[in-house]
């Protein structure tokens, strides 16, 4: 077990937000979490990175209670988060951006181009925009250089927040493509979205959110077959 | 009225640059902390006041120099200007170190508004500036003169002094230094990387109180540096002094756009050109109130100032 959320709660201000979430992530899996706008997904994996903090619950990750390392930290242990939004530092060029992401380690420059190489490999758009200032870049690539950026980290958990938001249908699909090509490499991703139908032919297993709540949880794809759940998530049930 | 200063004009040009390096060194003190916390350290201005104390300490205690010392020339004359500099901005920096860890570190901790941090500012202002009344007996501070006001040399009809010009130069190379410290080394990257993202920076792994520490700290250095030219060049301070040089400076930093760090040189040349400026054409009485315009007409008209336009896009 890879990372686990027992009994999870968490407050913005009065407001529960999440009220008791409860999952599991192996190792090597893709897990993902569904669920309309305000469910609290983003929120979980917020407080999975550390950057909300929890009211109760645990988050153990690697068999280590996590609840209470602060953000900075969770990084050291392998955990990396490309955020809601994107997150990438406008200022800063794409090159900039990926050193960014192994900040927290003091790596030679030769180990530092091993790890470019292979985030090049995988978005070879990022390398032709090197040092082009991340601010500049469409949708699509600033979601190659904040997933890029994650994994400079060379992580061991990948949290991916809505990496579908607000880019054309041919850059969704290339995107969850190479989330499945990333977790290939033995990278265990756990995957937040609102594009169901996309996260759940990728994922392994999945948990759907609604209001702070886990309401279902199943292999993938089973969900994918599953009426309720196309009439719910993937507008197209039978009717 | 217009005859004395088209007359001196490049006596005022020069006094003014070199006034405008000190105010663009207080100014990257107010703009480094917004650019990272988009908070006005209001205290900023008591920096300053508390760096000018530092430089006087090291020349009258450490040196024991009094105002009917000889004056000194060669390796001590650079040993006494150092130790004087190095002592402001220690001073200067652990302050501001100081007012981040009692006034705001808690209160961001909390999660509280920018108006109660701001409340903060206002009140480590107050506390700094009655506190070195309390210790001068609200009398002024004179500084013994290190550096003779030697005129080097007439360019233009303009007296080239010796204390002005070591002030141009000096501060120059600082703004540089701090320049290049944001911009390449590793902790400026971090200081970047949370003025522009926050959260995204703590996914980085980079450590905000750490960053903001820092941020405080390099402020303060600036100002403290800052304050040991205004006591070289004035040769005198006062509690009090913070107020005015404060607000000339923050003015300063808006002019160029806050958070900016180039803004803030332009900034701070541009004001104390228009001070000197002002104060020959209008009369000296004018001064603070040239700057009170400006600072009205650029926070109506251009709010985000000269070069702010995005921050985080032209910074450093």
């Amino acid at each position: 077990m890879h990372l686990e959320v027992k009994d999870l709660h968490v407050h913005y201000g009065k407001i529960e937000a999440i009220k008791g979430v409860s999952i599991v992530v192996n190792e090597g899996e893709i897990v993902t979490l569904i669920g309309a706008n305000g469910a609290g997904k983003t929120t979980m994996l917020k407080t999975i990175s550390g950057l909300r903090p929890a009211s109760s619950g645990q988050i153990i990750f690697n068999g280590q209670d996590i609840t209470s390392v602060p953000a900075h930290k969770r990084v050291d242990l392998g955990l990396s988060q490309a955020p809601e939004g994107r997150g990438i530092f406008p200022g800063m060029t794409v090159l900039e951006n990926l050193e960014m992401g192994k900040f927290h380690r003091h790596d030679r420059k030769s180990e530092m181009s091993e790890d470019l190489e292979k985030i090049y490999t995988l978005f070879p758009r990022l390398k032709e925009r090197t040092s082009q200032a991340g601010g500049t870049l469409s949708g699509g690539e600033q979601q190659m250089l904040a997933i890029g950026r994650a994994l400079m980290a060379r992580p061991k958990v990948l949290l991916l927040d809505e990496p579908s938001m607000g880019l054309a249908p041919q850059m969704i699909a290339n995107i969850f493509r190479i989330i499945t090509e990333i977790n290939k490499t033995g990278v265990t991703i756990l995957l937040v979205e609102q594009n169901a139908q996309q996260a759940l032919q990728r994922a392994h297993r999945a948990y759907i959110l609604e209001t702070g709540n886990v309401v279902k949880e199943a292999k993938a794809s089973d969900l994918l077959n599953d009426p309720a759940v196309r009439e719910a998530y993937l507008g197209t049930g039978a009717h | 009225m217009f005859d004395v200063f088209i007359d001196q004009f490049w006596q005022l040009t020069f006094s003014g640059i070199s006034l405008g390096f000190i105010y663009v060194l207080i100014a990257l003190g107010y703009t480094m902390v917004y650019g990272v916390l988009r908070m006005i350290n209001f205290a900023n201005s008591e920096i300053f006041m508390w760096g000018t104390f530092g430089a006087i300490v090291a020349s009258r205690d450490l040196f024991k120099y009094t105002q009917t010392s000889d004056p000194v020339t060669g390796p001590k004359l650079v040993l006494v200007l150092v130790v004087q500099l190095f002592a402001a901005m220690a001073f200067a920096g652990l302050v501001a170190v100081l007012v981040e860890f009692v006034a705001y570190r808690r209160l961001r901790a909390r999660g509280t508004n920018r108006l109660a941090t701001l409340i903060s500012a206002i009140g480590m202002s107050i506390v700094l500036s009655e506190v070195m009344r309390l210790l001068t007996a609200s009398r002024p501070v004179g500084s013994p003169r290190i550096l003779e006001k030697i005129i080097l040399t007439e360019i233009w009809g303009a007296q080239i002094r010796l204390d002005t010009l070591i002030t141009i130069l000096a501060a120059g190379a600082i703004f540089i230094i701090l320049e290049r410290f944001v911009k390449l080394s590793r902790m400026g990257k971090a200081i970047r990387a949370v003025s522009m993202n926050e959260d995204a920076a703590k996914l980085m792994g980079i450590n905000l109180n750490r960053v903001i520490t820092v941020t405080f700290l390099v402020g303060g250095l600036a100002t403290g540096a800052a304050a040991f030219f205004y006591v070289t060049v004035y040769e005198y301070t006062k509690f009090n002094i913070g107020f005015t040089m404060g607000l000339a400076a923050f003015t300063a930093a808006v002019l160029g756009g806050i958070g900016n760090i180039r803004g803030a040189f332009f900034g701070g040349i541009a004001l104390g050109l228009a001070e000197v400026y002002a104060a020959s054409i209008l009369g000296t009485q004018w001064k603070s109130v040239t700057i009170f315009i400006i600072l009205v007409l650029v926070l109506l008209f251009k709010p985000s100032g000269l070069f702010g336009e995005a921050v985080t896009q032209t910074r450093a």
